[in-house]
């Protein structure tokens, strides 16, 4: 029997595997076992209403997807009312993804779902298609470690801040929302990108620019990942093209504590469950009694060059 | 002409059936004319019991450098529960379209549904014309064995390009419609001409409720005579689709609810929506 809990910023899951902010709602509990999910994570809630991008918001790419949806939302007040009390029938902790305009937006909205039923806060100070020219708070260390501080105080749940890959420091990012509070950092939202049809010359995406998520990211969020891991002590979660355990796996094996399934839950409804049986079967296949034991065991091992060079011949 | 009372759709007994993820066989995989395929699957037990309107997410297979990331949204053409087969009638346009092409009698393919809500026929036996143009057609052709067998005359307005393109006329013949095709090259496709056409078939007493899909013009031209005859209608609507349940919020269109503009999930709030509501697009 094989041990899939973890310990992941300030809750406790049943297992590594949740969905990511924004691809998952009530309606999957009509398709899949909802129980057996490490833990909810909720679409991005905002202070007020927000009716959201324009369409086009999806677009097909090689390997993946661009979104820009914008974040609708019925608001904070209609989210507590209605959304909250759909998972109270359910056993698995409910993370609550928020954002704002502003820090003192942050604060409030995070005071405000910090009620009974809510395990733990995500942050999303990332999203590349509401702010500016797809700007967000976490693109740089100063305003992540502003919006952290100001979020830090509004709350005493946990604290998970989503961070961005439109950065180029990745590592400070990640140490100011550790330095600002935080108690796990996912990484990362959706990398910001573009498509042009050709036959219109249009851009795909009615706001022309979104996001690219899919497994033509996993490399690059999977980079981004380990060095977070390097930099801080807190948890990292993983997040970021996986469709299969093997994707996941190679997220524990760099440091991931846990990680969020997006992209790969609209081609496959199934696809978080796959993960799990996969990560169980690897588990036990190697002889893994705890999963948590997997974590950060990526191998220093110099390379065989004799063996690799038999391997792609 | 000002009607007092609208009739109101009838909730059907069925329980809708619950989605879900599988491989089916497919039976068979022609071609209907220059644009348009028809395959036929066999599926598991209950995805037969599939409503007219709901569709399902079509996981079309990779091929040579076509690799389609998304599954299709695809609504179903015919519905035989005793047989245990669904038919889709797709036309080959995009890369998973191409790719469906491909598959032949005997392969598998992987289909996840029934999803959305399918149409509501009005309680009162009223008489019901169905309009449509293009693949539109599609989505509203299982809607007459579903709507005869509920004791509703039938009457189906078929819009198509030309002659040679007006698809399913057996379809809807052999189903037990009535159908009148109008065509662009034949100059009786124009919305004025469906208009009146509509209202003569109002006059005659064949339309008691009116079912659009596949072109936004005809839908507007269904609402202009469903507000002035105060006629039950539905409208099937598409749009890009990525999960189809409802979670991304790509889906979406405008609707009008009460003074306000909202905007609702084509894959999950419908895709067939009250005929009124629904906004030009």
């Amino acid at each position: 029997m094989v041990d899939l809990s973890v310990d992941c910023g300030g809750i406790r899951l049943a297992n590594p595997v949740m969905p990511a902010s924004g691809t998952f709602a009530s309606e999957l509990a009509d398709i899949i076992e909802l129980q057996r999910l490490g833990a909810f994570v909720t679409k991005t809630v905002t202070p007020g209403k927000r009716q959201g991008n324009p369409t086009p918001r999806v677009s097909e790419v090689p390997g993946g997807m661009l979104n820009s949806i914008g974040i609708p939302s019925k608001g904070v007040d209609a989210f507590i009312a209605e959304t909250i009390p759909l998972y109270a029938g359910f056993d698995v902790p409910l993370v609550v993804s928020i954002s704002a305009d502003t820090p003192d937006g942050f604060a409030d909205i995070c005071r405000r779902v910090s009620v009974s039923g809510v395990a733990a806060v995500e942050v999303n100070i990332s999203c590349p298609n509401i702010e500016d020219d797809g700007r967000a708070f976490a693109m740089r260390p100063e305003t992540t470690l502003a919006v952290m501080r100001k979020l830090r105080q509004a709350t005493d749940l946990p604290l998970w801040a989503k961070l961005t890959p439109n950065t180029g420091e990745i590592p400070a990012v990640a140490q100011a929302a550790e330095e600002g509070g935080a108690d796990a950092l996912v990484v990362a939202n959706t990398i910001l990108a573009m498509s042009v049809d050709i036959r219109t010359r249009r851009a795909s995406l009615g706001r022309v620019m979104g996001g690219l998520s899919g497994p033509a990211i996993k490399p690059i969020i999977l980079r981004m990942a380990y060095q977070c891991v390097r930099a801080v002590q807190i948890p990292v979660i993983g997040c970021g093209g996986i469709m299969t355990a093997a994707d996941a796996l190679e997220y524990l094996i760099v440091g991931c504590r846990a990680v969020q399934v997006g992209t790969a839950t609209f081609v496959h409804p199934g696809a978080m469950l796959t993960v799990i049986d996969g990560l169980e079967d690897y588990c036990r296949q190697n002889g893994i009694a705890r999963i948590a034991d997997l974590t950060g065991t990526l191998s220093a091992e110099a390379h065989d060059a004799s063996l690799e060079w038999e391997a792609i011949a | 002409m000002q009607a007092t009372t609208l009739p109101l759709p009838s909730q059907t007994p069925l329980a809708r059936p619950r989605a879900g993820e599988f491989d089916a066989r497919i039976v068979s995989n022609e071609p209907v004319n220059a644009e348009y395929r028809l395959m036929t699957v066999a599926v598991p037990d209950g995805a037969a019991e599939a409503r007219p309107g709901q569709f399902f997410q079509i996981l079309c297979p990779h091929s040579g450098a076509l690799q389609p990331f998304f599954r299709r949204p695809m609504s179903i053409y015919r519905i035989d529960p005793a047989a245990g087969q669904l038919s889709f009638l797709y036309k080959v346009t995009g890369t998973g379209t191409r790719t469906m092409a491909e598959l032949e009698a005997g392969d598998t393919i992987n289909l996840f549904g029934p999803l959305g809500n399918g149409f509501t026929l009005p309680e009162n036996g009223a008489p019901i014309v169905l309009l449509g143009r293009g693949v539109g057609l599609a989505t509203m052709a299982p809607l007459v064995p579903f709507a005869r067998k509920a004791g509703h005359a039938v009457t189906a307005i078929l819009s198509a390009r030309t002659p040679e393109l007006v698809m399913s006329e057996a379809e809807f013949v052999g189903a037990g419609a009535s159908v009148l095709a109008v065509t662009d090259s034949e100059g009786t496709s124009a919305v004025e001409n469906v208009e009146d056409m509509l209202h003569a078939l109002h006059a005659e007493g064949r339309l008691g409720a009116l079912y659009v899909c596949g072109s936004n013009r005809l839908m507007l031209a269904a609402q202009r005579v469903a507000r002035r005859l105060g006629l039950f209608g539905e409208a099937a609507l598409e749009q890009q689709m990525a999960c189809g349940v409802g979670m991304c919020f790509c889906c979406v269109r405008p609707f009008r609810q009460g003074d306000e503009i909202v905007h609702r999930r084509v894959c999950s709030e419908g895709p067939v929506f009250p005929l009124l509501e629904a906004l030009e697009w």
